[in-house]
């Protein structure tokens, strides 16, 4: 491969980093081909704020989330929390476990069926040893809006509704103090009455306990609504990120453009052809470029960038925290 | 389980939502257990009118058996037949016959000239023996291979548990039992080939022993045709708790993956198998009667096969009464526990 690979610089913005993917890979062997989950990317995600990293299904969002959270070992490049390279030895990683908290979109799904509510918050502190236990359940309890907390210990999550269940995870995240919070499509399986309220839980968490989140979603308008910055990713890699105003009202990218016009209120859709994404054949030049309805039209040949769509790797963008695309023709024309 | 438990009992009596919650919960499990019980009784009657039935379907006429080739004048015949009953119009002999069975009076043995609940009982405890212990072996083989080879998934050793358990499942019974038969009991001679125990028996520890040394080869063969399913169930439901979401949350909880699996995945895997367990406790005793023909132990299988062979109905019918309530009554108890392990299935 002869793309360059971006400096691992320091993030220009105000808030200091906690969290830090810097040029990571995560491949699989799929079916005897390899598979580039995760195909160099950079992203920093700031103390107190919330990131959301959207893109289709399959792009790679939850391996690299995944990534992130120390489950999957990246083939290359590292994850960084405050500064320091996480290390994969099983202690290290124990106490990783204690900074950076996971979220998973069916909260019935990461409730063991047979565990009162009790037993599933107090997991986290158990396994850390803290000291009381008890308290640091009903405050994690009441922190995520159950309360009074007693009334929900011996509860076994089929006792519970959707929304009260993710409650409950949170709170077994919360239970553990963390600084970050991996969210994967959080309140994608919730009715959308109790969406709003899980994410206003979420804002108020990051208001009040200053916690840091990445929220994994493919859906635009929740990171519309909770986001500080916006990383889109397309096959493995991010293509475009910014501050959620700047990427969602004036995209850049040819592929941010494509799932912004899907929204209803959107004046014109455009539908993306070609074939579906498949990361164990990423195209050479542009990964976009097969699909790219800039491309297609004609106008990255107007502007003079086609051969360069088709033929040229791209650069990873940097975690940087302004706005940035991976486009030539973003580029070439501004 | 324990300690947290203890730890949460006075908040939650204070509450008063949950801790009334307990009660009917547990209200629920007895009118389920009821229910349950009433739909075995339910097919317990329907066993004593198809028994009835069946037999006097089979081919055979037990009096011309009972005759054993002697010759019989057309009198004579007549005259065992209605100190059998069997004169009787169908519609008397069944209502005589649902009559002594709910008096738990199975009739005499044709063959025997003895109450088939007596031969029943100086048989059962041979069966109970094999069928016991055969099923704990099978059971816990089964799940603790099941739960290594689900865990890991692919590796050698689940390819090689897995495949040799289904060859062994797929073998017939006989085959197998006469093959063991015919290597260790006939041509090594290291395991007696018959019998539940050696002629001159000795006492005490030594008759345990005995005992035991003529289990080896029909344990063997009863294990290596049922423990399979065991642990194909054990397996696949491990393998589904694996790819819960729960799992993950626990691992980046950061429990250890031994705690991963004894603490979450494997308890919840074993619900379903404990069904089977009890479910499958009839096809041990089914597998059982196989076995113990081929091994001649003196069990209830041995005196089935017999029953069958002359026909003796009355036999025929204590047995197979016995051996299908038997397993009526397991696949109820299987539904009744299923329901106090898992919470879900406890409040629907």
């Amino acid at each position: 491969m002869t793309e360059t690979e971006a400096p691992a610089e320091t993030v220009a913005t105000d808030r200091r980093t906690l969290l830090e993917a810097r040029d990571l890979r995560v491949e699989f062997a799929s079916r005897g081909r390899r598979a580039r989950a995760v195909d160099g990317v950079n992203l920093a995600v700031g103390e107190g704020e919330i990131v959301a990293l959207v893109g289709e299904s399959g792009c790679g969002k939850t391996t690299l989330a995944r990534t992130l959270l120390g489950l999957e070992r990246p083939t290359a490049g590292t994850v960084h929390f405050d500064g320091e390279p996480l290390k994969y030895g099983s202690k290290a990683l124990k106490n990783y476990r204690k900074q950076v908290q996971l979220v998973l979109q069916d909260p019935t799904g990461s409730l063991n069926p047979r565990h009162t509510v009790y037993e599933a918050v107090a997991e986290g502190p158990r396994i850390h040893g803290l000291p009381d236990e008890e308290e640091i359940v009903n405050s994690a309890l009441s922190r995520a809006g159950l309360r009074p907390p007693e009334r929900f210990l011996l509860r076994y999550p089929h006792e519970l509704s959707g929304g009260q269940r993710q409650r409950v995870v949170i709170a077994g995240a919360l239970a553990l103090n963390p600084k970050v919070l991996i969210a994967d499509e959080p309140v994608a399986s919730l009715d959308a009455s109790v969406r709003g309220e899980i994410l206003a839980l979420m804002l108020k968490l990051r208001d009040e306990l200053g916690l840091s989140a990445l929220v994994v979603t493919h859906d635009l308008g929740l990171a519309w609504n909770i986001a500080d910055r916006v990383a889109v990713m397309y096959l493995g890699r991010i293509v475009e990120s910014g501050p959620v105003e700047q990427v969602l009202t004036a995209p850049r990218h040819p592929y941010t453009q494509a799932l912004l016009s899907v929204l209803p209120e959107s004046p014109e859709r455009v539908v993306l052809t070609g074939e579906p994404p498949d990361p164990t054949r990423i195209p050479g030049g542009c990964r976009f470029h097969a699909r790219c309805q800039v491309l297609a039209s004609g106008k990255a040949a107007e502007a003079g960038v086609d051969a360069r769509c088709r033929g040229e790797l791209l650069d990873i963008l940097p975690a940087s925290a302004g706005a940035q695309a991976a486009c030539y023709y973003a580029d070439a024309t501004g | 389980m324990t300690a947290p438990l203890e730890a949460v009992e006075p908040a939650a009596t204070q509450a008063a939502g949950p801790a009334g919650d307990d009660r009917p919960a547990r209200r629920g499990i007895l009118r389920y257990a009821l229910s349950k019980a009433g739909g075995a009784l339910f097919s317990i009657a329907m066993v004593i009118v198809g028994t009835f039935f069946l037999f006097r379907l089979l081919p055979g006429d037990p009096v011309r058996a009972l005759a054993q080739g002697r010759n019989m004048t057309p009198e004579q015949l007549d005259l065992e037949r209605r100190k059998l009953g069997l004169d009787q119009p169908l519609i008397n002999q069944f209502f005589d016959f649902v009559g002594d069975t709910l008096r738990f009076d199975f009739g005499m043995s044709y063959e025997y000239k003895r109450p088939v609940l007596d031969l029943i009982g100086d048989r059962i405890g041979a069966t109970l023996l094999l069928a016991g212990v055969g099923l704990a072996v099978a059971v816990s083989l089964g799940i603790w291979q099941g739960m290594r080879a689900g865990w890991r998934h692919g590796s050698r050793f689940d390819k090689f548990s897995t495949g040799t358990s289904l060859v062994l499942w797929s073998v017939p019974t006989f085959w197998l039992g006469l093959l063991l038969l015919l290597v260790f009991g006939a041509y090594f001679k290291i395991f007696p080939s018959r019998g539940i125990q050696s002629v001159d028996a000795p006492d005490g520890f030594a008759y345990v022993l005995d005992v035991a040394h003529h289990m080896v080869l029909p344990v063997i063969t009863l294990v290596g045709v049922v423990y399979a399913q065991y642990l194909l169930v054990m397996r696949s439901s491990l393998l589904d708790e694996v790819g819960q979401d729960y799992v993950t949350t626990a691992r980046a909880k950061g429990l250890r993956d031994d705690d991963v699996r004894r603490r979450h995945a494997v308890p919840n895997a074993l619900l379903p198998t404990v069904t089977l367990v009890f479910m499958r406790v009839g096809f041990v005793v089914g597998g059982a009667v196989t076995v113990e023909t081929i091994f001649s132990w003196p069990g209830l299988g041995q005196l089935f096969y017999e029953a069958v062979r002359v026909p003796d109905f009355t036999l025929m019918q204590g047995t197979f009464m016995l051996i299908t309530v038997a397993v009526i009554i397991m696949n109820t108890l299987a539904d009744v526990v299923y329901h106090i392990l898992d919470p879900r299935v406890r409040s629907a």
